[in-house]
């Protein structure tokens, strides 16, 4: 039993990164008709967008102490970063610890800004093209984004620690009634769990209780109508597209601690996001957070040793078997609507 | 001729001029030179461009003729490394047979998995040969490992038992060949600054390229090439018209992987091991960037793109900086030195940036590739000499 808890609460942390991956590409699928092989890109981004904020933190001058010395005997540089001087020395380390959540107010406004600037500036021209085209250019738009990226950080995982709260695991299990020690978790683990329950929340509430969303929704199901009601609904989609680059955005500052930035974790990522959202249906929000929650348990599950023991190597491939069989069986995925991507 | 028209004789034999005169062509510089950099004209590198050739070759007939975004064909360059090599390791190191089993196996394989994958078309399509490809990655990585050789790859060793060549007694590898020809060997043509290499290896993936080459012409203009190109245009129309497209499809994808798997038994052949690294969709994802940038659809396009990505993977990522120092030292100090940190982030470490960049280009302004490129600028010419000539006849009807 407590085995298998384990394996969700690992799951969900992975889970949680394809949902929302997922979320934005589905959102851009389903207002646009866009297939964005760059969402993995803009997820990469995101998470430099922690690097960044960490840097600039971080950016210290140096100040000769003379009350210490180093071991040769000189004394003893210390670097000072520039946010002790404006903050003060405890609010400012307290800042730096905290430059992962921060990041997420700072990567937001770049994220829609990289979004828009996206939309506007190449996907536009690609509406009337066919599906493969827009396949073909994101890709290119995505290798592309991933080495301005590798140019500027170097192609190392950059690590970018999580606040010193949330650092270290605990014993999930005692807490709800286990024995000890059978079930310990990341605290980060299940941060960036509830925060992906929020944004998802924040996404769909934000569909269903504004009238900006209601049009957004009616743009989805049928956008000559909406348009042909004196709606501009294009101006809409490029927001939507915006917002759904910024989910991606935060996707990745959160993911930060989990798995060090480098320049090519958008692209792995890409490739399983995209099974999640044709397992989860074409088109279809609450499917593609269904489906990437799913995969994630799943993969994990795959990872237990009595399973490997049983079936070797189903941990590496579980969530593409499960896209082909579903794929077979349910040719619209979990939840896909009909007429989407038929042709 | 050899049941071509005559423009396709043409192109046939500019590819084959090419093929021929390959180690001369890619070699302008005199060796020794600053420029010898340049020079593509070693056996490693144009051995790469005709299996690659093949590849994209293969992978157009699927693309190019069908519009059937394949992104898993690497899979099908995997298991023709492997099936290549275990040919060599049980069999004889000759190349034929292990060619052909590469081929016959990735043939199996894309028959079982066109088989499931094209049930749905679309993005659907790429996500199930993706998948797919995935797995066999996955696969050969990890629980296959006694097939595969796993993480160290499928190498050949000493006490293989190789059937018909019997047992080895010298303390070498035997090495790849054909009837005696070793694969690996090279001799030097030294015509005064020049030297240039003849492989047997390049010489013999060159005539196989040829081959291949020749028999995707006979595809594209047979019947079942115009059916191929009735399913990309309108497949719907064709289903009304009472035909099944499937058996069409199916046999495109197979045609494709077998020369997916021609291409790495090949590789196979010129270097004799297998690695798992063959089938990552990265891979997958190269030919595709290969056949758009030279032209999809198009017969010469795939083999132009495959050669300009592998120049371009070889040649230009060996350009650093202090080659670049070199270059614009005729500039002024300052200027230099910002010409070269302008330059420096495309070439060198950074040349797939330049590749993304070319690509991205290609497909908005360019859908047809280099191919198409090509023809604008001769149309331009064309229209020019027109405009000549009918000046002329203007200007000279006066006097007549």
């Amino acid at each position: 039993m407590d085995a298998i808890i384990l394996q969700i609460l690992n799951g969900l942390d992975k889970g949680s990164a394809y949902a929302l991956i997922a979320l934005g590409l589905t959102l851009i699928f389903g207002t646009l008709g866009v297939v964005n092989f760059a969402h993995g890109a803009l997820f990469m981004i995101g998470a430099f967008c922690a690097v960044t904020l960490s840097r600039i933190l971080t950016w210290s001058y140096t100040v000769i102490d003379e009350t210490k010395t180093d071991f040769l005997g000189n004394p003893l540089k210390v670097e000072v970063p520039y946010v002790h001087g404006l903050f003060g020395q405890a609010t400012g380390d307290a800042i730096i610890d905290w430059a992962v959540p921060l990041s997420i107010l700072f990567s937001i406004p770049i994220m829609l800004f990289v979004g828009y600037a996206m939309e506007r500036g190449l996907i536009k021209h690609f509406y009337k093209r066919p599906h493969a085209d827009q396949i073909l250019v994101t890709f290119g738009l995505a290798i592309v984004l991933q080495e301005i990226i590798k140019y500027f950080y170097g192609a190392n995982p950059i690590p970018t620690p999580a606040p010193e709260v949330f650092t270290g695991s605990f014993d999930f299990g005692a807490m709800v009634g286990f024995e000890a020690n059978q079930i310990i978790y990341p605290y980060w683990r299940l941060v960036y769990f509830g925060f992906a329950a929020v944004i998802i929340g924040a996404v769909f509430a934000f569909l269903q209780f504004t009238t900006f969303g209601m049009v957004v929704r009616a743009g989805m199901a049928d956008r000559e109508t909406v348009g042909l009601l004196g709606i501009n609904i294009d101006k809409r989609f490029t927001i939507m597209f915006g917002i759904a680059a910024a989910v991606a955005g935060v996707a990745g500052v959160m993911y930060a601690p989990i798995n060090s930035p480098n320049y090519h974790m958008g692209m792995d990522f890409l490739v399983l996001s995209f099974v999640v959202v044709v397992v989860g249906g074409m088109g279809s929000l609450p499917g593609a957070v269904l489906a990437g929650f799913l995969l994630g348990i799943l993969e994990s599950f795959a990872s237990m040793s009595a399973v490997i023991d049983l079936l070797p190597g189903i941990n590496q491939i579980i969530i593409y078997l499960v896209a082909i069989i579903i794929l077979l069986t349910r040719p619209r995925g979990l939840m896909g609507r009909k007429g989407v991507m038929e042709d | 001729m050899l049941g071509l028209e005559k423009k396709d004789i043409r192109i046939l034999l500019i590819v084959a001029v090419l093929t021929l005169f390959a180690p001369f062509i890619l070699n302008p510089f005199p060796a020794g030179s600053g420029w010898a950099q340049f020079n593509a004209g070693y056996p490693d590198l144009m051995q790469r461009f005709v299996i690659f050739g093949i590849f994209a070759i293969g992978f157009n007939i699927l693309f190019g003729l069908t519009g059937y975004l394949s992104f898993g064909h690497a899979a099908f360059l995997g298991i023709g490394s492997y099936s290549a090599v275990w040919m060599f390791k049980l069999l004889s190191m000759n190349v034929l047979p292990a060619i052909a089993l590469a081929v016959i196996t990735s043939g199996l394989f894309a028959l079982l998995i066109g088989y499931i994958s094209l049930r749905r078309s679309g993005i659907y399509f790429s996500i199930l040969t993706l998948a797919f490809a995935q797995m066999t990655y996955a696969l050969a990585y990890s629980v296959l490992t006694p097939i595969t050789g796993g993480e160290t790859g499928l190498q050949l060793a000493l006490d293989d038992p190789r059937v018909l060549d019997g047992a080895s007694t010298g303390s070498n590898i035997p090495v790849p060949g054909i009837f005696g020809l070793e694969m690996r060997s090279n001799s030097q043509l030294e015509m005064g600054d020049w030297v240039f290499n003849l492989s047997t290896g390049y010489y013999f993936s060159g005539i196989i390229m040829l081959l291949a080459f020749y028999l995707s012409i006979r595809i594209f203009r047979s019947p079942f090439g115009m059916m191929l190109r009735a399913i990309k245009s309108n497949q719907q129309r064709l289903n009304y018209t009472g035909l099944n497209a499937r058996p069409y499809t199916l046999a495109a994808f197979m045609i494709s992987g077998m020369y997916a798997g021609l291409a790495g038994g090949l590789m196979a052949a010129m270097d004799p091991l297998a690695g798992a690294e063959r089938m990552f969709w990265t891979a997958s994802g190269e030919v595709v960037l290969m056949t758009i940038l030279g032209g999809a659809g198009t017969l010469i396009g795939p083999v132009l793109g495959a050669g300009l990505i592998k120049y371009m993977e070889n040649i230009l990522s060996k350009i650093n900086s202090d080659i670049l120092h070199t270059w614009f030292a005729f500039l002024p100090d300052g200027l230099e030195d910002f010409v070269v940190s302008m330059v420096y982030p495309f070439i060198g470490k950074g040349w797939h940036l330049t590749l993304g960049l070319m690509f991205m280009a290609v497909v908005i302004f360019l859908p047809g590739g280099l191919v198409e490129a090509g023809q604008r600028i001769s149309r331009i010419f064309k229209r020019k000499k027109t405009d000549e000539t009918s000046k002329k006849s203007t200007t000279t009807e006066p006097a007549e």
